[in-house]
């Protein structure tokens, strides 16, 4: 049977609800729309219970010891800003540089960037080929003055999974906070605070089947107990963390959520890496010069990335956007026109890193859309390929880099 | 980003994809733009060494739709012009032609820039023949 269309494969910039979180949510909308922090009446302490339940689902999938050490917020970007300029705030005192990666996403950078202007010294460490941070070099960055190592669980384009246990080891001999923008892996992949190492986690509820508008950030109470300064004030909720009235529906929706993705992940995981692994192997069988970008197995189960040669990534997706929705890392789908700094930070070539495609399954992928969307991505990189000069060029034995560009 | 229905048209059906042998007679060739830019254009040009007008062109373009569609509209363009009626298209006719947004009037530039590479090529190359006229 054909697929309906257009399919989805972009998961890793949201999700489709699961509608179990909708059926969970929907009560919260009229007839319990009470005030969580209403203490007085039943509307208030019926709310509440609603808050306290998804605080305890979510302090489960992430292995928090206690449900207290979640806040919520308004999804993973308020999480990352809270987490980063509320520890520089609180530690100054103790030091004024910060650990990260090249590649994290947009949020923890732009954060990173404004810190440095306010006199922060943040070093962005490299990754390897496959996007992997060295812990030796992280280990070799840490001055007497770090008060925090930030680095993302999982990353947004590749997929790959960092050495998170290691690092949260390192940071604690060391005594310095840990933060991990864990948004593209909470309820894909196992996470525990606890067994980690992990002080901080961010993490959003529409990348795992849930609501968009909502998210979290885990911060440790024990062993260290992790301070923070609040960005938002007002009346002191969330533990005088983040004021601000909690959304309950939104919020019952991401434990709703949480909790399914607990109970699923196991299969899940497998049955999408399976997906994935026959969507890899249906082009590469086809397409030569393709290059998967990424850890060949420390890498989320549903994501693939995968750079063409001799193509450019959004004419790829131009040939398909009817019907499929991908993302590509290069320059011109986005307002700049600077290709993925992502994939450039693997130190591939620079005319790869525009020809990436990334292709996001999810709960709802069927094998019929991988099959489809393999298939007419062949298609499309293989007209491309007629109309390149690149591919032409390279067919004739000329290597590219001999080549004298006349730049634009 | 929603491509306007001209841009569309030409990634879907490009006009004149294709090359000539760079030595044939009468046939200039422009390669412009550097594959770490995410453009790379091919343009050639096939002029009457008796006339001076372009009977033919072919492209090929790695690059964004828009850089796709702008190389496409350009061969369009070239056809039955002269050497000297091609020099006078502008990006700014490429832009309007195809509404390419800010973001995408690089491309336009490096349609224009691949015209003015092509003729280049072809006046170094034949016009100092006895064949040549026309096209001064």
């Amino acid at each position: 049977m054909p697929p309906k269309l257009p399919i989805f494969m972009d998961s890793q910039s949201t999700t489709p609800m699961d509608p179990r979180v909708l059926e969970a949510m929907l009560p919260y909308f009229t007839e319990k729309f009470g005030h969580p922090a209403s203490r007085n009446h039943p509307f208030g302490w019926e709310a509440e219970a609603g808050v306290d339940k998804a605080r305890e689902q979510i302090a489960t999938l992430v292995g928090a010891r206690d449900p207290k050490e979640i806040i919520f917020t308004s999804g993973g970007t308020e999480s990352i800003n809270l987490a980063l300029k509320g520890v520089a705030e609180m530690y100054r005192e103790k030091g004024n540089h910060i650990l990260t990666t090249a590649i994290e996403q947009r949020a923890s950078l732009d954060v990173c960037k404004r810190l440095e202007r306010q006199g922060f010294e943040v070093t962005y460490l490299p990754v390897g080929r496959e996007g992997l941070v060295d812990v030796e070099a992280l280990k070799a960055a840490i001055t007497d003055k770090t008060i925090l190592i930030s680095v993302m669980f999982a990353n947004n384009e590749i997929g790959t999974i960092q050495p998170i246990a290691e690092i949260g080891k390192l940071a604690k001999e060391r005594g310095i906070v840990f933060h991990t923008d864990a948004t593209q892996a909470v309820g894909k992949v196992p996470v525990n605070v606890e067994a980690m190492g992990i002080d901080l986690l961010s993490a959003t509820a529409h990348l795992m089947y849930g609501p968009k508008g909502v998210g979290s950030l885990y911060v440790r109470r024990k062993n260290p107990r992790v301070r923070l300064a609040a960005m938002m004030d007002g009346g002191g909720h969330e533990r005088g963390m983040r004021s601000g009235t909690v959304p309950v529906p939104l919020v019952v929706g991401f434990g709703r959520a949480a909790e399914i993705c607990r109970e699923v992940m196991g299969e899940e995981g497998k049955r999408l890496a399976a997906l994935r692994d026959r969507l890899q192997d249906l082009i590469l069988s086809k397409v030569d010069e393709a290059y998967v970008n990424g850890h060949p197995s420390n890498r989320l189960p549903h994501n693939l990335n995968i750079s063409f040669a001799y193509v450019e990534g959004e004419s790829v997706l131009m040939g398909l956007n009817k019907e499929s929705a991908l993302s590509s890392g290069s320059a011109c789908t986005s307002s700049t026109l600077e290709p993925s700094y992502v994939i450039a930070a693997l130190g591939v070539d620079s005319e790869l890193a525009h020809s990436s495609i990334r292709f996001g399954l999810h709960r709802f992928s069927t094998e019929e859309e991988v099959d489809f969307v393999g298939r007419r991505v062949v298609e499309v990189v293989h007209r491309l390929r007629e109309m390149s000069p690149l591919y032409e060029l390279a067919k004739e034995g000329v290597d590219l880099k001999t080549i004298q560009w006349k730049g634009e | 980003m929603a491509y306007s229905d001209k841009v569309v048209d030409h990634y879907n059906n490009p006009r004149n994809v294709g090359s000539f042998g760079k030595d044939t007679p009468g046939v200039g060739t422009g390669l412009v733009g550097a594959p770490e830019c995410g453009d790379v254009m091919k343009l050639q040009i096939k002029v009457n060494l008796e006339t001076g007008v372009i009977e033919d062109a072919k492209f090929k373009t790695f690059g964004c739709g828009s850089a796709i569609a702008s190389s496409s509209l350009a061969t369009e363009w070239l056809k039955g012009r002269t050497v000297d009626e091609a020099a006078k298209i502008k990006n700014t006719d490429i832009v309007s032609e195809l509404k390419l947004p800010p973001v995408k009037i690089h491309c336009s530039v490096l349609a224009e820039d691949a015209i003015k590479a092509a003729l280049q090529d072809y006046k170094e190359k034949w016009k100092e023949t006895p064949a040549s006229g026309g096209a001064s």
